[in-house]
């Protein structure tokens, strides 16, 4: 159970909240492969509210919604009420007379998620907010890391790349910051938001420095959707110097795990090749936990009502 | 018709002696007649309130002409007599925006139609406020536009601006400049910091206030115009006017009540009531204005009051509209200084009345014989429980919702008149 009506954001959960997701996540694994045994969430409604294209994070809740027995709505962005001056709270408040029992929600502003959850009753997840948080990333990252290193605490990790644009470094930040882990930050200084030290991070510009004896280097995507121009100077210098190679790579320990949020810029954060070794990229084993933790997160939100319905059952 | 009233028994509160003595006010004709003088007229028992000069807000936004469904020269005028404050100085940024004689002429006859507390309206120094053409500003001096600003936003072009001030400066205007760097600030929400960081904020440096403070200066300085820094929001541009006003230049200078009472960590989870221009800026900032306030540095203290209906607020913080409003909380929110001891009530009224009156050049904001009777009767213990929508203003966007201040406006006299009273005073 969950000490919120919704997750909004890391910040906001306490340690054992985490490791309590973690471990439900883990229960899914059944040989190798995620199924849920109990159709927990049968009869359930949840609506996907993308208000940013996302292929991967929709699919993702929308088949961890199905394996729970739930009944998934795809709010239909590109044809829907925004274009016709609906404002966000009126779209909110039209959703909640609907009755559904969660919401998953990504907003391409800060904050926009929290706002549409103070409107409506029943849980939100959030998916992703603008440069905020994407909190089921960082927790999907986290039963990525137990599963191929076998421990969450006493690690050190490297998050590489557009910190400024992004919501999974956020995210993992706060995440890692409460499992005790040692977190360091590497990309140009004009990737590297202000004053991110205070944030109890190490930062550094310089690659090979900062993937020095790492256990975990997680390469971000350079947003380029995101950036309103002069950031860097072009994609190769990029490579050169924050693209992630074996050159680089040979600083980590050699037992050091790759990860990406997905999808890939092969050739401009990561070389192609690294990111297809399996001897050290866990980036489909990261898809594969982003299900299971889906599934973990929906259940736990929604545990008070299954419980609930169970009992209405009994009685 | 020589109606003659005598306010006595009270406390006032003299921003140019900078004292607070008991006394009596005897006004005459709009006029303050007699100070301390035998008891004429009609009598009005203060109960040793406390009289001051009435308020001089120097930067607030009226909504009319254009968007009169978030404030109207009517609403605006009464939050201002409930707050004590009897100028308004107005920004031209209404729709459209004040830049030529006639819309002037038209914005002033609504102002005498619908407005009990004086309004001194200032003009676009140039054509929409856009930065690139002057605007008429001799005739829109004559029209009555007591000083010349390009509203929220800095003029990109410095040899525009230049001519500019120095067109002004030929008619011996005062130029008010908001003077954050225009491309810093545009689309921003807030400053950066650690906090903007967490929060995932679209953020520009605080040494951009510092940055067109000094650009502006600099023109304004070669240009020799009057100029104005309208909001001083962080300890290094505070610094800076410390240094230009010590070297004798030429310049004053004032800051937001909302600035020294909130810092950015007030946004906390995305509340869109605190998004200003400028930003919020860090607690270290506010708390040296804070502690630096009674310094002569700082000239003026002003609401910068910016009425902005639900719908625009209503949005995720990035795309919420900035602005607070601020004519009625004023008067409280200052007093919060005074009970805190950082301010006594003679200073804060030499920076919310007498100094703007003088920057001004307007014959008010002074307890002297001769003056205008433009005068505030106020407790200033009686505590005030601010809600949002007990407030006199159509928009009701006051990051104060919810907070307990101190003071009551008991009365409220403009040219003599009363404009305003209190219902917890009656005058038997």
């Amino acid at each position: 159970m969950l000490n919120n009506k919704d997750l909004l954001s890391i910040n906001e959960l306490s340690e054992s909240e985490i490791i309590s997701i973690i471990n439900n996540a883990n229960s899914y694994y059944h040989d190798n492969k995620i199924t849920s045994k109990k159709k927990v969430l049968n009869n359930f409604t949840q609506i996907n509210l993308f208000f940013e294209n996302s292929t991967r994070t929709q699919v993702s809740f929308e088949i961890a919604g199905t394996l729970l027995g739930a009944n998934v709505v795809n709010f239909p962005f590109n044809n829907s009420s925004q274009s016709k001056g609906e404002t966000l709270l009126d779209l909110a408040a039209t959703l909640n007379s609907m009755n559904p029992d969660i919401l998953v929600i990504r907003h391409p502003d800060s904050g926009a998620v929290q706002l549409i959850s103070e409107k409506v009753d029943c849980p939100v997840v959030n998916a992703g907010d603008g440069n905020h948080e994407h909190p089921t990333q960082a927790l999907l990252d986290i039963l990525t890391i137990k599963k191929r290193i076998g421990r969450i605490d006493n690690l050190k990790i490297a998050i590489c790349g557009d910190i400024a644009h992004s919501r999974v470094a956020r995210s993992n930040i706060f995440c890692h910051k409460k499992l005790g882990n040692k977190i360091r930050v590497i990309g140009p200084k004009t990737l590297i938001p202000k004053d991110i030290d205070k944030l109890g991070v190490q930062v550094f510009y310089n690659m090979i420095e900062g993937l020095r004896d790492v256990d975990v280097v997680m390469v971000l995507r350079l947003q380029k959707e995101r950036m309103d121009g002069g950031y860097f100077s072009s994609e190769r210098e990029y490579f050169h110097l924050y693209g992630l190679d074996d050159r680089k790579m040979r600083y980590a320990k050699p037992s050091a795990i790759i990860m990406h949020p997905g999808p890939m810029n092969r050739g401009i954060e990561i070389d192609g090749d690294l990111a297809d070794n399996l001897d050290k990229s866990v980036i489909t084993m990261q898809v594969e936990a982003g299900l299971a933790i889906r599934m973990s997160v929906l259940e736990l939100l929604l545990k008070k009502k299954i419980e609930n319905v169970k009992n209405y059952h009994i009685n | 018709m020589s109606k003659i009233t005598t306010l006595i028994n009270a406390i006032l509160i003299d921003p140019k002696s900078l004292t607070q003595t008991n006394g009596s006010i005897t006004i005459e004709e709009g006029l303050i007649q007699r100070i301390n003088g035998p008891a004429k007229g009609n009598i009005i028992d203060c109960r040793k309130y406390c009289l001051a000069p009435g308020i001089i807000d120097l930067g607030v936004h009226i909504c009319e002409p254009g968007e009169r469904h978030k404030e109207s020269f009517k609403s605006a005028s009464m939050a201002a007599a409930a707050g004590g404050v009897t100028s308004i100085v107005t920004f031209p940024n209404t729709i459209p925006v004040i830049d030529n004689p006639e819309l002037l002429e038209f914005f002033m006859k609504r102002a005498r139609e619908s407005s009990k507390v004086r309004i001194w309206p200032t003009a676009a120094i140039t054509k929409k406020v856009e930065g690139k053409e002057i605007s008429e500003l001799s005739f829109l001096q004559d029209a009555g536009a007591v000083a010349f600003t390009n509203g929220l936003k800095s003029i990109q072009n410095p040899k525009i601006f230049l001519r500019a001030l120095n067109y002004a400066s030929s008619l011996d205007s005062l130029f008010i400049g908001n003077c954050e760097d225009y491309y810093f600030s545009e689309g921003v929400s807030a400053t950066s910091s650690a906090f903007a960081t967490k929060m995932g904020l679209s953020s520009t440096p605080k040494e951009a206030e510092l940055m067109g403070l000094e650009r502006d200066f600099l023109l304004a300085d070669l240009s020799e115009v009057n100029y104005h820094a309208a909001q001083i929001t962080t300890k290094k541009s505070f610094l800076k006017i410390k240094e230009l006003k010590s070297l004798g230049k030429k310049i004053t200078a004032g800051t937001s009540i909302h600035h020294l009472l909130f810092d950015e960590t007030d946004i906390k989870n995305y509340r869109t009531f605190f998004k200003l221009r400028p930003p919020l800026r860090s607690s270290s900032d506010k708390l040296f204005l804070l502690q630096n306030i009674k310094d002569s540095t700082l000239d003026t203290i002003s609401s910068f009051h910016l009425p902005q209906d639900e719908e625009s607020k209503r949005l995720p913080y990035e795309k919420a509209a900035f602005g607070a409003i601020g004519l009625q909380t004023l008067l409280p929110a200052c007093l919060k200084l005074v009970n805190d001891k950082i301010i006594d009530l003679p200073h804060l009224f030499r920076k919310i009345s007498l100094n703007p009156a003088k920057i001004l050049n307007i014959k008010s904001g002074i307890l002297e014989e001769g003056y205008f009777a433009d005068l505030v009767l106020f407790d200033p213990d009686k505590p005030l429980l601010i809600d949002r929508f007990n407030l006199l203003s159509k928009a009701k966007n006051t990051p104060f919702d919810g907070y307990q201040l101190f003071g009551e406006v008991l009365k409220t006299f403009v040219r003599g008149k009363e404009i305003y009273k209190s219902r917890n005073i009656n005058d038997t």
